[in-house]
């Protein structure tokens, strides 16, 4: 157990640390290098290309090795709810709306036919 | 959608009554432009050049003050990228509760951070009981991106004697979000009114997430874990689709086909450098075979 949970303003301290002084500085350096960054350089194409990587391989870790409630999905489901969700984004012609309501109704839905949750959620009263 | 003239286009919308085609061009100068589905190739806006033309103005830009233009800005809370933002966050609030977060906590890293995946990621180092060094670093790995994100807006936003320090202020509002909302209307506007139109953005979006935080944090307790998942679903999807909106050259839908691979491989081979890994090897990579398909 971390003392972060004991709560106190020495916890604020830490998630200060910990998220606010490891992210500003990336935005300010982003704010300094554009000063001198030709935003239709070589440099600029590859700049994006890298973050677009690091962005979409964050997406592919969150949904193949996820955290918190979404571990209580089966690995196919997941995926099989997230293509679908591509997919429809593109078949209703790029649109964001349905491509992540469609997401998102795939994986309730295929939870709820699998594990039977649903019973459950009645009882909690849902 | 590939149009004659190399353009691809980005998204097609209304726009006060008139029918606006945004689109990158694919050719090495690399502009974004504006123009009417009918005219074309007619008009094109330069990055660092002037104004655009002001048919391609919104109506309300062409007199209005700055005043206005951040008070426009802030109607981005009810578009669907802060409407989605909204119930990401709404599962970025209920799970920091469910690793045992003070609703005071939640809320602090919503207003700090502004970036839901270094949120996630620092709860969920917390929930592992890491340390402040292992957290720190995990966190700014999934911060990084948020410089080249920052370098490509900034460029918009500021005008002849913007100060630097509202641009650093401005610059916290930058995340994905913020980014995709900027990046379609920041390019129709005049640059005096641009960076308080991106402040209004950025103050509906932070005002969504810290609500949606709060709100989340209340639901948790209540939430059965199947709805917790389907939020915590919405974050990845979200992304995703935000990224294959956005990519205009080859090198930008390589990324993130080699990002979509390298990820999860790097995160089995090195957890904690896997964001980095990925982002340097899968983005030179990208890079170097798309400049080759344009030589």
């Amino acid at each position: 157990m971390n003392d972060i949970l004991a709560g106190g303003w020495a916890s604020y301290l830490w998630l200060f640390i910990a998220g606010f002084m490891v992210t500003a500085p990336w935005r300010a350096m982003g704010v300094y290098l554009a000063r001198n960054l030709d935003i239709e350089s070589e440099l600029f194409k590859w700049v994006r290309a890298v973050s677009i990587a690091l962005v979409a391989g964050l997406v592919a870790r969150m949904v193949i090795f996820p955290s918190g409630a979404l571990r209580s999905v089966a690995s196919p489901l997941r995926l099989g709810a997230f293509l679908g969700g591509v997919a429809v984004y593109y078949v209703a012609r790029r649109s964001f709306g349905l491509g992540i309501l469609a997401a998102a109704l795939l994986l309730l839905a295929g939870q709820v036919l699998l594990s039977g949750e649903f019973m459950s959620a009645i009882d909690l009263g849902w | 959608m590939e149009p004659a003239g190399g353009h691809v286009v980005l998204q097609t919308r209304k726009h006060d009554g008139a029918v606006l085609v945004r689109f990158r061009r694919a050719t090495d100068d690399g502009g974004f432009a504006a123009m009417s589905q009918r005219a074309m190739s007619q008009c094109t806006i330069k990055q660092r050049g002037d104004d655009p033309p002001s048919h391609d103005q919104p109506a309300w830009a062409v007199d209005a003050g700055i005043m206005t233009s951040f008070w426009r800005g802030t109607r981005a809370f009810y578009q669907l990228p802060a409407v989605v933002l909204f119930f990401t966050a709404l599962g970025y609030g209920a799970f920091a509760r469910d690793v045992g977060l003070s609703f005071g906590q939640t809320v602090f890293l919503s207003l700090s951070i502004f970036a839901l995946p270094g949120q996630v990621v620092l709860v969920d180092q917390v929930a592992q009981g890491a340390g402040l060094a292992a957290t720190a670093f995990a966190v700014t790995l999934t911060a990084i991106r948020l410089l080249p994100t920052t370098a490509v807006l900034v460029p918009y936003l500021r005008a002849e004697g913007t100060s630097k320090w509202l641009l650093l202020l401005g610059s916290h509002f930058i995340a994905v979000t913020a980014w995709v909302v900027g990046m379609r209307a920041l390019p129709f506007l005049p640059r005096r009114l641009r960076l308080a139109h991106h402040m209004g953005i950025g103050c509906a979006l932070i005002s969504a997430v810290t609500a949606a935080s709060a709100i989340g944090h209340e639901l948790a307790q209540t939430l059965p874990t199947v709805l917790a998942a389907v939020l915590l679903f919405l974050t990845p999807i979200y992304f995703l689709l935000s990224l294959l909106a956005a990519a205009a050259i080859r090198s930008d839908q390589l990324a993130i086909a080699f990002g979509i691979i390298l990820g999860p491989l790097a995160f089995l081979i090195m957890p904690g450098f896997d964001l980095l890994a990925t982002g340097l090897v899968g983005g030179t990579a990208a890079y170097l075979i798309g400049r080759m398909a344009r030589a």
